[in-house]
């Protein structure tokens, strides 16, 4: 039972349900898509899933990553990585440090865990990147920046809300490219919610309309 | 035309800030280390040497007094530091900028002795906290023989520098905290795998430093040269520096002034040193912070810290609540003996008593506060409007400017000071405690009145310049009105500011002019409580009163302006 199921997931601001009782189960290895407009409760629901549900909201049905109820656990032991929109690099760590702040403990020793970190800049694009200022970077460094640092804590579930809204349309399929193959071969569920369609096309897997 | 009008208000305001502010105590800096190096020729001493600091390392108790000043000011400003942080990284949900603010100011409100006071009538052998667990609890029948206050450690002090300093840096912290993205930079730590405790202090606290620092070394600073705390909850003999750099001064015998005058100059290099190491100490932190953030390990919980500093925090403010009442109790009681929870008599004698003498104290604490802030807060709105016609962000030195009074301590200007003015022939009046109030008053208002004052929309000054008002028009019609409430409430901060002063009341005064914060000083080292509690409930009520007047006034004259309530502040 791998993989990342919903089972009748509601949530509700000040007793008025955002949206129908949400069934669903995330398959590994795919991108699934869930779209609606925007002010539906996309990211409020993945807000649920990751366990960062604000004050205000009251939420119930269940969250289940590989066959474990997760929906009670604080939101740091569900190991549901969370990809923002807006990148949420911390200012106060250079580059290489916030991908630092992501890397699992496991892999000890300053040698280690520098090369891991120059791995994943280079992966991404930014070989000698370590050092910079993320202030710097442009918004397409920075969402590559924020992907690697998830994938670094070996997630076993990942979450997309509205990736690639804040960058131009240019830089779009580019990154949308760089994003889904590196998850493909990760052989994780991934979630993605988006008001975009063409982000639903090229994730190429299952689509789920919300609301509407 | 606006522009060179601009220039002569800045002009004049600047002139105004270096003559009355800066040169003050630039001059009683420099009195101070002439007397220090032996030359006060007011007393005969004309010859440059290094005599008064010889004397001051041979008086009695000076290396336990400069020992306890350094614990008390560290411990008691690294505990506050740290309980205020944690308490917000446990309470942040829960708690709004706003409501926070509110339940905060009861307590930055009070003044410091009215506090310490009201805490030595709870905590002491025979104080509140004991006789009501007694003798049911303890068995005591008698207050048991220990020091709780003025104990040789110090702790009492630093539990006093505590209830005062922790609501402080939770206001300063609140504050940051709404300009950084807490809830998404918690979400994207937690999702990486790190426990809420963890990523605030891997994560949130080194971008909130950076925005507390300078309050931070105020509170350094204060902690490590308060005087009037220290003289109430402090070690009594030896007692920490500053008190007795303020003993010596006072001294009948007047050789004492000026190893008290290298004293007071060593208190500044205790303060200038201190917060040197304060720094040393925050980049150590930030270089093994930035070790241990690399190793990425999520495993250490920090929860249960963060949980305590909480219950710390709430036990601090109760305390500080309990001393108030204390105060209040004990200035109605009549007969209380020992365990009794309550009084057995009550009665109103030592508020109607003639001889008491608090009227002229009140009297006294008025005319002085009302002066004091109407001079700041005249020169803040002439300093901000001249900043507003020049078009000109605020430098960097002058915003040191505004802190540099409360940075640089007290003692170690205040008695150059007094030669100065004495030789000015305007010592000992009301005039020179006046003047010597304002120095630490005017930070206070200028600090609280900027942010809203920068926060008012452009646009109502520029519809205002299209309609053919001029600058002083503006400034009159449309801004000052608009700015009521935070003027109002930078005017109560100020007035609160001045009815908590000690040191340049006593000072400046030559000790003629009794306040109620210097008369309460000096009671709380007598036996009668019943007499101490009227003087402090009376220095406490001032600066509730003024906060009331001041949120109660723009309410009544905006009553019929909803876009006036409760916006700026």
């Amino acid at each position: 039972m791998r993989g990342l199921d919903l089972h009748s997931v509601t949530i509700r601001a000040a007793d008025a349900p955002l949206f129908a009782p949400l069934t669903l189960t995330v398959p590994r290895s795919t991108v699934t898509t869930i779209v609606g407009p925007s002010g539906i409760g996309k990211s409020t629901l993945m807000d649920f899933i990751g366990g960062h549900l604000a004050r205000g909201f009251t939420a119930s049905g269940s969250v289940i990553l590989d066959g474990r109820d997760v929906t009670r656990l604080p939101a740091e032991v569900r190991r549901i990585g969370i990809m923002f929109q807006d990148a949420a690099l911390f200012p106060h760590l250079s580059v290489g440090d916030n991908l630092a702040f992501g890397l699992a403990s496991h892999v000890r020793g300053r040698v280690a865990r520098r090369d891991a970190i120059e791995v994943a800049l280079k992966q991404a694009g930014l070989a000698g990147f370590a050092e910079r200022d993320p202030a710097t970077l442009s918004g397409g460094q920075r969402a590559r920046v924020a992907l690697m640092r998830t994938l670094l804590a070996e997630p076993c579930a990942l979450l997309l809300d509205e990736p690639f809204s804040k960058l131009d349309p240019d830089l779009r399929g580019d990154l949308r490219r760089f994003v889904f193959d590196h998850i493909r071969d990760r052989d994780i569920p991934v979630l993605m919610v988006t008001h975009d369609e063409a982000d639903a096309a090229a994730a190429g897997g299952p689509v789920i309309p919300l609301g509407g | 035309m606006t522009a060179t009008e601009g220039r002569t208000l800045r002009l004049i305001v600047l002139a105004l800030v270096a003559g009355g502010l800066v040169l003050p105590i630039l001059a009683g800096l420099w009195e101070t280390a002439r007397a220090a190096f032996g030359v006060l020729p007011a007393i005969g001493a004309t010859d440059w040497s290094l005599e008064p600091w010889h004397r001051l390392f041979a008086l009695p108790g000076f290396g336990t007094s400069l020992t306890l000043t350094l614990w008390t000011g560290f411990a008691s400003t690294a505990l506050a530091l740290a309980l205020a942080v944690g308490f917000a990284a446990a309470m942040y949900d829960r708690f709004g900028v706003k409501g926070g603010a509110r339940l905060l100011t009861p307590f930055l409100a009070t003044p410091h002795a009215a506090l310490a006071i009201g805490l030595a009538f709870l905590i002491a052998p025979s104080g509140w906290i004991a006789r009501l667990i007694s003798p049911w609890a303890t068995g005591w029948a008698l207050p048991p023989d220990v020091a709780t206050v003025n104990d040789p450690m110090g702790l009492a002090l630093i539990l006093g520098l505590l209830v005062k300093e922790v609501p402080f840096f939770l206001l300063v912290i609140l504050a940051a905290l709404s300009q950084l993205p807490v809830r998404r930079h918690l979400s994207a730590g937690r999702a990486l795998g790190y426990g809420r405790g963890v990523v605030w202090i891997k994560v949130i606290l080194p971008q909130l430093y950076p925005l507390i620092r300078l309050p931070v070394y105020v509170v350094l600073s204060f902690a490590l040269s308060v005087v009037d705390i220290a003289i109430i909850l402090g070690p009594s003999n030896p007692p920490v520096l500053s008190v007795a750099v303020t003993r010596w001064f006072l001294a009948a015998d007047t050789s004492l002034i000026l190893p008290a005058s290298a004293a007071a100059l060593l208190q500044s290099a205790v303060v200038i040193g201190g917060i040197a190491l304060w720094r040393g100490a925050e980049r150590l932190c930030a270089v093994l912070g930035r070790i241990w953030t690399r190793r990425g390990g999520r495993g250490v919980s920090a929860e249960p810290g963060l949980m305590a500093a909480g219950g710390a925090v709430v036990v601090l403010m109760g305390l500080g609540a309990l001393a108030l009442v204390s105060l209040l109790i004990w200035s109605l009681a009549w007969r209380w003996s020992f365990p009794n929870a309550l009084p057995e008599s009550w009665s109103l004698k030592a508020w109607m008593r003639p001889g008491s003498g608090w009227d002229a104290a009140l009297e006294n604490t008025l005319i002085i506060g009302i002066a004091t802030t109407t001079v700041s807060v005249a020169l803040a709105i002439a300093w901000l409007e001249g900043e507003d016609r020049a078009r000109l962000p605020r430098a960097g030195w002058a915003e040191a400017l505004i802190y540099l009074p409360l940075l640089v301590p007290q003692i170690a200007f205040l008695y150059g000071l007094q030669v100065v003015f004495l030789r000015a022939g305007i010592s000992g009046g009301m005039i020179a405690v006046i003047w010597a109030q304002a120095l630490f008053v005017f930070p206070y208002v200028m600090i609280a009145l900027s942010d809203p004052w920068r926060a008012l929309d452009p646009r109502l000054l520029r519809a205002a310049a299209a309609l053919g008002a001029g600058p002083v028009r503006r400034l009159l019609a449309v801004k000052l009105p608009i700015l009521l409430r935070p003027i109002m409430t930078a005017a109560a901060i100020g007035f609160a500011v001045s009815v908590a002063q000690y040191l340049p009341t006593l000072f400046m005064g030559s000790g003629r002019i009794a306040t109620l914060t210097t008369e309460a000083v000096t009671l709380s080292s007598g036996s009668d409580r019943r007499v101490t509690g009227v003087y402090a409930v009376l220095q406490a009520a001032l600066p509730f009163v003024a906060y009331l007047t001041a949120l109660a006034l723009p309410a009544f004259l905006h009553r019929h302006r909803a876009g006036l309530r409760g916006g700026a502040v």
